[in-house]
């Protein structure tokens, strides 16, 4: 069962929302859980759990090409194929280049050179490290390398690293609705939106909704902050029947223990009989027993 | 003409709070929305649209069942993991995982694949209180942010050269990826928002990083300063050995959620409060970096 926790906008609480799921259902719920933060830009998951130990780490890389001038006849082939502008070619000066940030490593102009010309070199595009967190299968995390703009690339290779003795794995999705946000849901069984009531949180919501819908992708709506804003999202959320899992209220002194990264310690009850009340939902929606 | 990007690593830091704050006290600037992913800034500004364009970004592949042999070269092929067999037993690809290289079109024997070229994505030029403001909206699930930001980029320059404005404010992106890196690339100084939690710190550190390599300016602001007093006092420290300017602090205030609310900035909506008077206050520091 894969649940991925997603909003649109930055800030909403999604993070928060993904490691207190994760903690709450080993602890209610006995089920082998699994964490991967697909945050890759900003990977934040792992300040929660600062006594959690690296047990492995590994770099990832992507194939670019490099063009050996011995070979290349200059004819232009790759660089017409390249439809991301990655390589230019130079007859008169006998110059063939490749721009590996444009690279998206599709492997087209290897397909396209007949002189053998061409081969692929790896280029560092992340770390991809794995934590014991004390608290079920432990926490997979992807780290973008500062520069890269590949972040899509890297967060298909995190995925790949799900435990295969993993029931449950909940995926911290990055902000937004482009490409990464769908690379992150894209095989989820279940989407759980985290926003805030108020106008921005709002507005990203809606098309984050759109985006599922195409994806026709099942999904619930968490409110985090609730107390701040107005009663707009839920206006929305009940014109367009779509489920409320859970309202967190607003509270400064959470908000102040989240900045210190302290949040799973001495939980307030009220946090604790949200969670297990959403955990319930979701054991009934999902069939997770 | 001085180009500045609000940025911030992590959402929600409140980079749109404060590029529309600075709507407020700049004089002469054009605006545009580089968070193009889930653009906000136009909720306060109500634009009023006077151009509409749409931007392609990309192709996406799709085969035609009646001429597919079902070789499976192009599944075979495909780095992205696209393409894949159906319930009906034929090859299929996913759009939303197809990056429109090409590749299996080029490779397809049969000839049986076809690229459509995909214009979901729109940007506009509208007039608003402020001046004119150049923004976007992808269509869901979209790719090539990162080109997106740079042409609305390119508008905009366009405009502040033609009106000969001096100032560009440019709404940025969360993280440090491709949209990032399109916004900040050419900017003369980054409005860095720093949310004062470990995971604000954290974000804000991969985005010095970044912007480092760009040798850009950075002045800082701390905003929600009081939320863990601990933590504020480590962003300063962090600021204060890496030589970045804290440019401003501003404390936690209701008022902000208000204003968008009345879709107002907070200078509008609450003039004599703190925020306000620390935004006149950051806008002084720049200006008076810019002329020197």
């Amino acid at each position: 069962m894969k649940i991925a926790v997603a909003s649109g906008k930055g800030g909403t609480g999604k993070t928060t929302v993904s490691i207190n799921l994760y903690f709450f259902i080993e602890k209610f719920f006995n089920k082998a859980v699994q964490l991967v933060d697909c945050d890759v830009e900003e990977p934040n998951d792992a300040l929660f759990f600062p006594g959690a130990e690296t047990k492995r780490e590994k770099e990832v890389f992507l194939s670019v090409p490099e063009i050996n001038p011995g070979k290349c006849t200059f004819c232009k082939k790759c660089s017409n194929w390249c439809e991301f502008n990655a390589i230019s070619i130079v007859k008169a000066l006998k110059f063939a280049g490749v721009n590996a940030d444009l690279c998206h490593s599709c492997g087209a102009c290897l397909e396209a050179c007949n002189f053998g010309a061409i081969s692929e070199q790896n280029q560092t595009l992340g770390q991809i490290k794995y934590l014991d967190t004390g608290i079920g299968l432990g926490l997979t995390e992807g780290r973008l390398k500062v520069g890269s703009s590949m972040q899509t690339s890297l967060i298909k290779k995190v995925k790949k690293e799900t435990n295969p003795n993993s029931e449950i794995v909940i995926f911290d999705a990055p902000p937004g609705t482009s490409c990464p946000v769908v690379e992150t849901v894209a095989d989820a069984d279940y989407v759980i939106l985290v926003t805030e009531p108020t106008p921005f949180g709002l507005h990203d919501l809606k098309i984050t909704v759109e985006l599922l819908l195409d994806l026709q992708i099942p999904f619930g709506v968490i409110i985090n902050k609730a107390g701040l804003g107005n009663r707009n999202v839920y206006e929305f959320l009940v014109h367009y029947n779509i489920d409320i899992l859970a309202e967190i209220p607003f509270d400064k002194s959470y908000a102040g223990k989240y900045a210190s990264g302290d949040i799973l310690e001495n939980i307030p009850d009220e946090i604790e009989e949200i969670y297990k009340e959403l955990i319930q939902k979701l054991e009934l929606k999902l069939a997770l027993r | 003409m001085k180009e500045i990007t609000v940025l911030s690593g992590k959402g929600g830091a409140g980079k749109t709070t404060f590029a529309a704050a600075l709507a407020s006290v700049a004089q002469n600037a054009v605006f545009c929305d580089n968070d193009v992913d889930a653009a906000d800034l136009h909720l306060i500004f109500q634009p009023e649209i006077k151009e509409s364009h749409s931007f392609s970004s990309g192709n996406k592949a799709e085969i035609q069942s009646e001429s597919c042999t079902n070789c499976g070269l192009c599944a075979e092929k495909c780095r992205f993991d696209a393409i894949h067999f159906n319930t009906k037993k034929q090859y299929k690809i996913n759009p939303f995982q197809c990056e429109g290289c090409r590749l299996c079109e080029r490779i397809c024997p049969e000839n049986a694949i076809q690229v459509f070229e995909n214009t979901n994505n729109s940007w506009y030029v509208s007039n608003t209180r402020f001046g004119k403001l150049v923004h976007a909206k992808m269509g869901p699930g979209e790719e090539n942010s990162g080109k997106l930001v740079t042409r609305i980029r390119e508008k905009a320059k366009e405009i502040a050269l033609d009106i000969n404005a001096d100032f560009i404010i440019n709404d940025g992106p969360p993280g440090i990826g491709c949209s990032a890196i399109s916004s900040v690339t050419g900017t003369d100084l980054v409005l860095m928002v720093i949310e004062p939690t470990l995971s604000g710190l954290h974000d804000a550190k991969r985005l010095m990083e970044l912007v480092r390599n760009f040798e850009i300016p950075v002045f800082a602001v701390i905003n929600k300063y009081d939320l863990n007093p601990k933590v504020s006092e480590n962003v300063i420290q962090y600021l204060s050995e890496n030589h970045i300017r804290l440019a401003g602090k501003i404390n936690f205030d209701k008022n902000v959620v208000k204003s968008i609310i009345f879709e107002k900035t907070i200078v509008e909506f609450s003039p004599k409060c703190n925020f306000s008077k620390e935004i006149y206050y950051i806008w002084n520091q720049i200006t008076e970096h810019f002329s020197v």
